[in-house]
């Protein structure tokens, strides 16, 4: 059923790129943006010429604190050349580059601008762990952090609340966990492009080469269950259940739909956005489901008259291994207290019924926080194109997409659904 | 009656002083931790201080390994892991808190539902003094 909002003139995406996450000590945000830059350009099958892009939106959530720079918007639009064309910076902690996408998608509607260039970028990997995890937490509410509170704190005492409403345990989580990595392992862009069994027998190969006792581990779950090699981070989250640090960049150009096919016969439309925002962790109802990812989906499926069984792959925001249990219910995939049963059958695995983070996820292909939004957008753009290479799903006429975000603790949420036609 | 604004300065001001307050909204009676200056439930604007009992049960929790700097310099650290927890208090709203009392190294033996009171941690002197609001088991279950 159509809502009441609406779009006042189409939007398509007619290219997309992004840099290679991971920990860089010899990239900084403008390197890496322009790795993410050169790679869309690469996929616009028409050509673009960068003269005609009017604006820039793009996301970055802290690398005043990570980096001590601010002000990224200008910096990049003078690292391409398009100055004095306007370039606007969007924050909205690890779904600020989907909220640029946002921006770009109403700056088209509303008829301003014709062709717009969506991205963002982060550089994280300067700083020692405990800074990260201090910068990161300034997306978390004041009360969260005075309780001390960090990210995989929250997460994990939305775990607990889970497990005991639903009967889910850490065993649940793993089958996330090991479904990311093998998707990761098929992506050259992912940060962790490994199975579990692959870092299994690397570690065992480690071992024999330095004559030290040699693991014993029978399958992926047991090589989990070793706290010398998963440790704990906050309990129940453990490393194996949390996204990393990472350096990254990525982008989109979207146009006008009237002009979309004068860059691809092939364009993806944005047929359906959706934002909400949400409380607080002591002021939610229940710990077990995100309030502003339902706002969102419930707005992108009313713009684009779809419903959660019309997508057919969707990259959700598993900065943890519980959150993306929790999104794929939020999203209407799976019913509520469902999604870890549905994740146990192998229902959002590569070849599942429902692809789920086929990209590798947050987990495995990185989580550069600015950049990750709109990352999730190159994933939907190569999947419903057949450019995935191996990690191409085998669905017959695939054409919809979807990407849902989330920043700090569910405090902005957005979902946003593209369409091949 | 206090005349403090209702905001996180007062709020922090009052746990200094080992008191837990909230506000209630004057006209549809809704409670709110920590105090809003303005009703959710109503959009009312005139709010009265309430301390609560501090009293409730554990409704979430989770065991830091890795926490920020000024836990790490408490002393807490990869092989000493911190408590944060998700309290429902009696009064029908929650609180984020530490959660003392228990360890951090046994998850396990942590229980939701344990019931649990307040524990007011202060930190520093004077000018510096800073309170973290705590929960630990009730003496006695």
């Amino acid at each position: 059923m159509r809502g009441r909002r609406k779009l006042g003139r189409g939007v398509a995406m007619v290219g997309a790129g992004m840099s290679r996450f991971g920990m860089f000590s010899d990239k900084d945000s403008k390197s890496l943006f322009a790795e993410a830059f050169q790679e869309m350009l690469s996929t616009v099958d028409k050509g673009l010429d960068l003269r005609d892009i009017d604006a820039v939106y793009l996301g970055n959530f802290t690398n005043d604190f990570f980096v001590r720079q601010g002000h990224w918007g200008p910096i990049i639009s003078d690292l391409l050349g398009l100055t004095p064309r306007a370039a606007t910076r969007t924050e909205g902690a690890c779904a600020s580059s989907a909220l640029a996408f946002r921006e770009g998608v109403f700056a088209i509607a509303s008829g301003f601008y014709d062709i717009v260039l969506v991205g963002g970028v982060e550089d994280m990997s300067k700083r020692s762990t405990e800074e990260v995890t201090q910068g990161l937490a300034m997306a978390a509410s004041p009360y969260e952090v005075r309780a001390g509170f960090t990210f995989p704190g929250v997460f994990g005492a939305i775990a607990t609340a889970y497990f005991g409403k639903y009967g889910a345990t850490r065993e649940h989580l793993m089958n996330v966990t090991i479904k990311s990595h093998n998707n990761a392992r098929l992506n050259p862009k992912a940060q962790f492009n490994v199975s579990i069994r692959d870092i299994m027998n690397q570690r065992i190969e480690k071992a024999k080469k330095k004559g030290e006792s040699i693991p014993t581990w029978r399958d992926e779950k047991e090589f989990l269950r070793d706290p010398k090699v998963n440790p704990v981070v906050a309990w129940p989250m453990h490393l194996y259940d949390c996204c990393p640090i990472s350096d990254g960049a990525s982008c989109v150009v979207l146009v006008a739909e009237e002009i979309a096919r004068d860059f691809t016969d092939n364009p993806l439309y944005v047929v359906g956005i959706g934002q909400g925002s949400g409380k607080a962790l002591h002021a939610k109802e229940d710990l077990t489901y995100f309030e502003a990812t339902r706002y969102a989906a419930q707005e992108a499926y009313e713009l684009s008259g779809l419903g959660p069984e019309d997508i057919q792959i969707a990259e959700v925001h598993d900065c943890f291994s519980i959150a993306e249990i929790i999104h794929i219910e939020d999203l209407g995939f799976f019913k509520p207290g469902e999604g870890y049963k549905a994740v146990e059958e192998g229902l959002t695995r590569l070849d599942g019924a429902k692809p789920i983070n086929t990209s590798g996820g947050l987990k495995c292909k990185g989580h550069p926080v600015g950049a990750t939004g709109v990352g999730q957008l190159v994933e939907i753009w190569k999947q419903l194109r057949g450019e995935a290479g191996e990690r191409q799903v085998p669905i017959k006429d695939l054409r919809i997409g979807a990407a849902q975000s989330l920043g700090g603790t569910g405090g902005t949420c957005t979902v946003t659904i593209l369409e091949r036609r | 009656m206090e005349e403090r604004p209702f905001n996180d300065i007062s709020y922090e001001r009052f746990l200094n002083e080992e008191k837990l307050m909230g506000s209630r909204c004057r006209k549809c009676g809704a409670l709110f931790l920590p105090p809003r200056p303005i009703c959710i439930k109503c959009s009312g604007t005139e709010m009265e201080w309430v301390q609560l009992k501090g009293k409730g049960k554990l409704g979430a929790f989770t065991c830091i390994a890795i926490g920020p700097p000024f836990m790490i310099r408490e002393g807490y650290d990869r092989t000493h892991p911190y408590v944060s927890g998700v309290v429902e208090l009696e009064e029908g709203v929650k609180a984020v808190a530490r959660i003392e009392g228990v360890d951090g190294n046994k998850p396990e033996t942590i229980k939701i539902g344990t019931r649990l009171e307040v524990e007011f941690l202060h930190r520093g002197e004077g000018e510096s003094l800073t309170t973290f609001l705590a929960f630990k088991p009730c003496a006695g279950r």
